[in-house]
């Protein structure tokens, strides 16, 4: 049977609601906050485009967003969106890519977008984990986890995303869990609105394949419960020593910085700038 | 209103622990997929928060603030 209630966002998908994720993904909520920013921004969807990387949350626009979208190669959707973005510099670009795509194969595009401050929206869903190939160890395993490659677990030590975003010159970076879905929407619809490179992390739950390493298997309501006990705001997190944030989740809105040159503006003005010379 | 799409839902029981009211319950019955879902047990301790609604990762639920709970 067919809801007879229409979802409030059923308008921004091309058919009918239908996410082939597992049950209690994080990708939804994430997906759910993302179409509420927009809402919330009051721009035309068709004046959105998106680009996914591979990895499953890659499939949060594709296909089912009814506007523009790339599903580009693995750990490429920044380099895709920074050519589009140049193309069309009108347009506001999200890209959405997993912690795996981001940080491994796509380190180097993630490291030099966030130089650039190019105008792009990232949306870093971070799992901890590479998930749709089944639950291989990532830049961001938390140490000692037992995943697929790592069944003795990991001895490696995790990147920060949002450290690295601040360190490599974002102008705006954030951090949110799937528990704080109101939170993210509101820093979504900022950093749509952000000039420049934002990056937004999501620590969000897989509860198959992140969940077995925690023996929460399929259990997403424990995994959410689980970042409501360890998030701590970013305000409260300074006044605590570094032993006491051990395990802890820090949240919140790090950096926004304005008035940083964008990269599509100093183009824009060097091709100005030549047009002017030609003229003479 | 609480409005919820049952064949739609993957029965990750989110909305239900996320609701402060405990207005949700899972069904006995199973859906299409297989799968007990939410069932409103308690619509009048209802206070329209959304938060069923928002955190549904399949987007099967709907809360719709018409005045008449
Ligand atoms: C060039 C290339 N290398 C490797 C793969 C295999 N692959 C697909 S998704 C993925 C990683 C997924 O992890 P992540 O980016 O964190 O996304 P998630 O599925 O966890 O959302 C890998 C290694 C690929 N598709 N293309
Ligand atoms: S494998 Fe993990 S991230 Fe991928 S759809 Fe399933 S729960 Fe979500
Ligand atoms: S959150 Fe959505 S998918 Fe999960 S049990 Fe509730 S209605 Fe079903
Ligand atoms: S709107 Fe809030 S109170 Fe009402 S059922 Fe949903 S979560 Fe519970
Ligand atoms: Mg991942």
């Amino acid at each position: 049977m067919v809801n007879p209630v229409t979802h409030n966002l059923k308008k921004y998908f091309r058919g009918e609601i239908n996410y082939t994720t597992c049950p209690g993904c994080g990708n939804g909520i994430v997906a759910q906050a993302i179409l509420w920013a927009i809402d919330d921004s009051g721009i035309d969807f068709d004046n959105y485009a998106f680009v996914s990387g591979i990895g499953c949350s890659g499939w949060i626009p594709s296909p089912a967003f009814n506007t523009d979208v790339l599903h580009v190669t693995h750990g490429r959707a920044i380099a895709f969106a920074t050519g589009l973005k140049l193309a069309a510099p009108n347009m506001k670009i999200i890209v959405t890519a997993g912690d795996g795509d981001t940080s491994a194969i796509g380190g180097n595009h993630f490291i030099h977008a966030c130089r650039r401050n190019i105008d792009l929206t990232m949306i870093c869903v971070n799992n901890q984990i590479y998930g749709m190939t089944g639950g291989q160890i990532a830049p961001t395993t938390p140490y000692l986890s037992k995943t697929t490659t790592t069944p003795y677990g990991s001895v490696e030590r995790p990147f920060d995303l949002s450290k690295i975003a601040i360190a490599a010159g974002a102008t705006f970076v954030a951090r949110w869990t799937t528990f704080q879905a109101r939170q993210l929407r509101k820093t979504i619809a900022k950093a749509i609105l952000h000039p420049g490179f934002s990056f937004v992390e999501i620590i969000s739950q897989c509860p198959v394949q992140y969940g077995k390493v925690l023996k929460k298997r399929n259990d997403a309501v424990a995994m959410l419960m689980d970042y409501k006990e360890r998030s701590i705001n970013l305000k409260k997190a300074r006044e605590l020593q570094k032993s006491e944030l051990k395990d802890k989740i820090i949240v919140g809105e790090f950096v926004e910085e304005r008035n940083v040159p964008e990269l599509t503006q100093e183009i824009n003005r060097l091709r100005e700038e030549a047009l002017q010379k030609c003229q003479r | 209103m609480i409005h919820i799409d049952k064949d739609t839902c993957k029965g990750c029981g989110i909305c239900i622990a996320v609701c402060p009211k405990s207005v949700l319950e899972f069904s006995k019955e199973l859906n299409q997929k297989g799968v007990n879902y939410p069932e409103v047990v308690n619509e009048k301790k209802c206070i329209l928060c959304e938060n069923c609604m928002i955190y549904c990762p399949d987007f099967a639920v709907v809360v719709k603030k018409d005045g008449k709970k």
